[in-house]
């Protein structure tokens, strides 16, 4: 079966982001970028599954800019065997309802049993796209899967949930989206690395799809959270009961 | 402006996030709720008694029993046509249906919103809680999913809500529930916590963790939480784990015990009313947003301090 894997470029997780002091948005110019964590456990389980024998082809697809190659390649090189995708212009934020709507319509030209998201990206905080795939191909979604196993047609799904853990059964084709637990992503090696700059990578647009990414949202600002005043050091255990005492805690 | 908010309960009670959410609702306008599942009645009745609800529009079926999206959206998405806003808590059961819910009505979702500006404007956190986004929609309906910690929970008693049955959808069959493992806890629920002891990777195992963490809390009756390095070193469940990708919580006094402060930790504590951190390294980061620091060993520190409450 083929697997679509979507990736997406954003922001280091070890960077801490700026706010523009127009309040336009977070400043991103010379910023390192990479993929986002949670496609990463997404490209990984698609390749563990082809390991297995389930998946014999990975698709990765990522809806961006055109440095957004870079993050294909990545994905080229842990082990996807071909990319799409779809640019738009510097600077274009694509909605995740746009993005769904963009992977429904390279879903329905390749034909995948198992669509594979992070459970969210870490710049935008959305946690939104895979449910929208799912819901715009009237397929089942496996939410925050902490373990996939494909069994025959179906593929079961433990999710974590607020209390603990869930498991599900879906008819393939299904979306399935990430959790941090699912996997541990391997680190492509540098003979990986230079194999997949010849891997194929082809690149669409949103009109491809008829899809329009004009924003259902807009943003009026963007400002820093609220500053927490800064706090005080108490010497020993004794001056923090005393002040847990204070405060009616104890 | 006519809302329909989703409640989450277990058939017989409705949970905490609910009120939250309708707190929320009640700001853009008429509240009516959606209990959907099978045998809830009790969980129906309860929920007409919050304070300031209109109708609670009942959806009793076994193919709602566990909330599958596949089966509960397209329910959600019919009743929207008398509805302007699905009102949804943050959980993970409200994070699973109301993205299907919007792309079913082609609308974008509003996620995890922190407060209501305007009819259609609101703010909510990105990049981690590290910048704050006010944002306007310009779709027909809107589909939000609440922050609990920042909104006040509505009083669950005074409402008379008028009770009203919804007839079901047909079951989807394009998935079933398997089973779950939920794990049974006497402590306070970490989201609704007063107070919390958080333990991260200097903890070492998880019976040091449970040693040493665990008759702290159970001093200040405070819920227990953990970072991710704590979880992926498996001192404790991932239901326990705070942060941008585990839960959000603001309890009124957080306690962090060697855990250094990251970035996506921070995103889940850091609006916490009082934030206390014992660490033994002065440089860690907790203590740029800590109101106490106490640089200490915690193997020393946390026993003397639950010897001493």
């Amino acid at each position: 079966m083929k697997a679509l894997v979507c990736v997406k470029r954003v922001i280091d997780y070890n960077v801490k982001p700026r706010v523009k002091s127009d309040g336009t948005g977070v400043d991103l110019a010379n910023v390192k970028m990479s993929m986002n964590p949670f496609d990463e456990i997404a490209v990984e389980e698609a390749i563990r599954l082809k390991e297995k024998g389930v998946v014999t082809e990975i698709i990765a697809v990522s809806v961006g800019p055109a440095k957004a190659q870079e993050t294909l390649r990545t994905a080229l090189a842990m082990g996807a065997d071909r990319a799409v995708l779809v640019q738009v212009d510097d600077g274009v934020e694509v909605e995740p309802l746009a993005v769904a709507k963009i992977v429904k319509g390279v879903a329905d030209e390749e034909g995948p049993s198992l669509i594979i998201t992070g459970k969210q990206a870490i710049d935008d905080d959305s946690n939104q796209v895979g449910q929208m795939v799912a819901a715009l191909l009237g397929r089942p979604q496996g939410t925050f899967a902490n373990e996939i196993t494909v069994e025959g047609d179906s593929v079961v799904v433990k999710r974590e949930i607020d209390g603990g853990l869930e498991t599900v059964k879906l008819a393939l084709p299904a979306v399935v989206t990430t959790d941090l637990r699912l996997n541990e992503p391997r680190y492509a090696s540098l003979p990986n690395i230079m194999k997949a700059k010849s891997k194929p990578l082809v690149t669409k647009s949103p009109a491809d799809y008829g899809v329009d990414v004009a924003p259902r949202l807009k943003t009026l600002k963007v400002s820093e959270p609220p500053v927490r005043s800064a706090g005080i050091k108490v010497a020993d255990v004794d001056a923090l009961v005393a002040k847990l005492k204070e405060m009616g805690v104890a | 402006m006519k809302t329909l908010v989703w409640v989450e309960h277990d058939n017989t009670a409705v949970k905490d996030a609910t009120l939250s959410a309708v707190t929320a609702a009640s700001q853009l306008g008429e509240v009516h709720l959606l209990v959907a599942g099978s045998g809830c009645a009790a969980a129906a009745a309860e929920a007409a008694k919050i304070a300031g609800v209109g109708k609670v529009h009942v959806a009793e079926d076994a193919a709602y029993a566990n909330a599958l999206a596949e089966n509960v959206a397209p329910l959600v998405a019919g009743l929207m046509a008398d509805h302007d806003a699905f009102v949804v808590p943050a959980t993970t059961t409200g994070k699973n249906i109301a993205p299907r819910v919007a792309a079913l009505l082609d609308v974008m979702q509003i996620s995890d919103i922190l407060s209501v500006e305007g009819p259609k404007t609101f703010t909510r956190p990105i990049y981690a809680g590290n910048a704050i986004a006010t944002v306007e929609s310009s779709d027909a309906k809107l589909v939000i999913t609440v922050r609990g910690t920042a909104f006040a929970k509505t009083d669950a008693t005074g409402g008379s809500g008028t009770v009203e049955a919804v007839a079901a959808g047909a079951d989807s069959g394009l998935s079933s529930f398997v089973g779950s493992e939920v794990a049974k806890s006497e402590r306070p629920e970490l989201t609704s916590a007063k107070i919390i002891v958080s333990g991260g990777r200097a903890l070492k195992d998880s019976d040091t963790f449970k040693a040493v963490i665990f008759p702290l809390a159970d001093k200040l009756n405070a819920g227990v939480g953990a970072s991710r390095a704590a979880v992926d070193a498996g001192y404790v469940p991932n239901d326990f784990q705070v942060g941008q990708t585990g839960k959000i919580v603001a309890p009124e006094v957080y306690i962090a015990v060697g855990i250094s402060g990251a970035i996506q930790h921070l995103a889940g504590m850091k609006d916490s009313k009082t934030i206390i951190a014992i660490n033994k390294d002065e440089d860690a980061p907790i203590f740029q947003v800590a109101d106490l620091g106490l640089v200490a060993d915690l193997f020393t520190a946390v026993p003397e301090l639950t010897g001493k409450l």
